[in-house]
């Protein structure tokens, strides 16, 4: 290991969203009123756990719950997509973990009260890790939209969480993957929380023939890209 | 798909961070919050510690709906080799937090981190944790360090003393019963816990 490790590089302001956005109600009492310290990147930051699926299984189709007889409702599809750095480069085995609201719009989970069925076939996460070319796939429902109480009439537009890991801490990731064409998707405070228009833009799939399987499902294509390294060369570079 | 070669997609932008919002399944493992649990007879030495907190709001009401990681080096103050065997001690934990704002997490005390990294923080660095919040109204996750009170290399480390003295309180763990350590975070407000850009 060199003396000295590059760090990641940093957002720009317009490219990720802010703690404080007024249309974004539950960021009023939540977001850091002193400006955040700046830190500079240490082990710490560049050292990542590492997850493998021996210890964290794989749900790769969110569709069929172990012991249950059924198949979720809703309309099927396949999501896939390849996880990359700020340099294009392959974030290999990351585990990505999803989870989502059902079919009708509602999440499998004790605080969600919304009057919309729950499904007996359909619990809503999933875990998949990324092979040695950065894909990743997964077999899903599409989720409803819902309301939510931000503001008069309210919807969130369909949307499948993602939570990543890479090779540093500094790299981890919550997101939000949404739908091509959705309308909910203008009026949402949640995604135009991100400044950049194609930042914005960026988060939304694309439907994709190729991922779809005929007389099966529909593919969506969704890729996430984690913050790359510093530019600063690296004293020991035999490790690039 | 074609899997070319690496690096074939070309320079991009990081993606945006959305909020993890309020109903989620990342939580649904309360076992990850005991970092030693994959190891039974055979933990490696070192100090199995419990560390405890709550967090608050800006109105000082528990945030109940968040979920806290952990990320350290291991008791000799290494992280474990990418390359390396899988079954490693990470020192890595996720825990909700509970009706009253707590978490709670059961770890092995990480050593001091050697002088690896950013020139600017070429020094041995103190026993530390990174921590990272998630919850509703985070649109992206909130990052910060615990510190162990009474650790002479407090007085030396290069994040701890880039902050102002009057709230490096904020990041110091404080025991509340021998090899239990508790710090408690404050999302805003009076006593606002120092956050920090990574």
């Amino acid at each position: 290991m060199s003396e000295i490790i590059t760090g990641y590089r940093r957002p720009a302001p317009e490219h990720q969203p802010p703690y404080n956005a007024p249309d974004y109600g539950s960021t009023r009492l939540r977001h850091p009123k002193q400006p955040l310290l700046q830190v500079p990147h240490t082990l710490t930051e560049t050292s990542s756990p590492r997850f493998s699926p021996e210890r964290y299984p794989q749900t790769a189709d969110l569709t069929v719950l172990e012991g249950a007889k059924g198949h979720a409702m809703g309309e099927r599809i396949i999501v896939g997509g390849r996880i990359l750095d700020e340099d294009g480069r392959p974030i290999r085995n990351a585990m990505v973990e999803v989870w989502q609201a059902n079919a009708a719009g509602r999440y499998n989970h004790e605080g969600d009260q919304h009057d919309a069925p729950l499904d007996p076939n359909f619990h809503g996460s999933g875990r998949v890790f990324t092979d040695e070319n950065g894909w990743y796939r997964y077999v899903t429902i599409k989720p409803g939209a819902y309301p939510w109480r931000n503001h008069h009439n309210a919807w969130r537009p369909n949307h499948i969480h993602y939570s990543l890991f890479g090779a540093g801490f500094a790299q981890r990731l919550i997101t939000q993957m949404y739908f091509p064409g959705d309308p909910l998707l203008a009026l949402d405070p949640i995604f135009n929380t991100v400044p950049d228009e194609a930042a914005r833009n960026r988060l939304i799939s694309k439907f994709d023939l190729e991922l779809t399987q005929p007389e099966w499902a529909l593919g969506y294509r969704f890729d996430v890209v984690l913050r790359g390294r510093d530019a600063t060369p690296m004293e020991d570079d035999h490790h690039d | 798909m074609t899997d070319a070669a690496t690096p074939e997609a070309g320079p991009a932008i990081a993606s945006a961070s959305q909020t993890a919002g309020p109903y989620w399944h990342l939580v649904d493992f309360p076992e990850w919050a005991d970092t030693t649990r994959h190891f039974k007879d055979a933990l490696p030495p070192g100090e199995r510690i419990v560390l405890t907190g709550r967090v608050t709001d800006g109105s000082g009401s528990p945030v109940t709906d968040a979920m806290v990681e952990i990320w350290h080096a291991d008791p000799k103050g290494e992280y474990p080799d990418p390359e390396g065997p899988a079954n490693e001690f990470q020192g890595y934990g996720r825990c909700a937090t509970d009706s009253n704002g707590n978490f709670r997490f059961v770890t092995l005390k990480p050593g001091p981190v050697p002088a690896s990294g950013h020139s600017r923080v070429n020094a041995l660095q103190a026993p530390h944790v990174a921590l990272a919040v998630f919850a509703r109204g985070l649109l992206s996750h909130l990052c910060t360090r615990l510190y162990f009170e009474g650790e002479a290399l407090n007085e030396t480390d290069p994040v701890l003393q880039a902050v102002e003295p009057a709230r490096r309180g904020t990041l110091i763990a404080r025991q509340s019963e021998p090899g239990t350590w508790n710090l408690d975070l404050r999302l805003q407000g009076e006593g606002e816990t120092v956050w920090m850009a990574v």
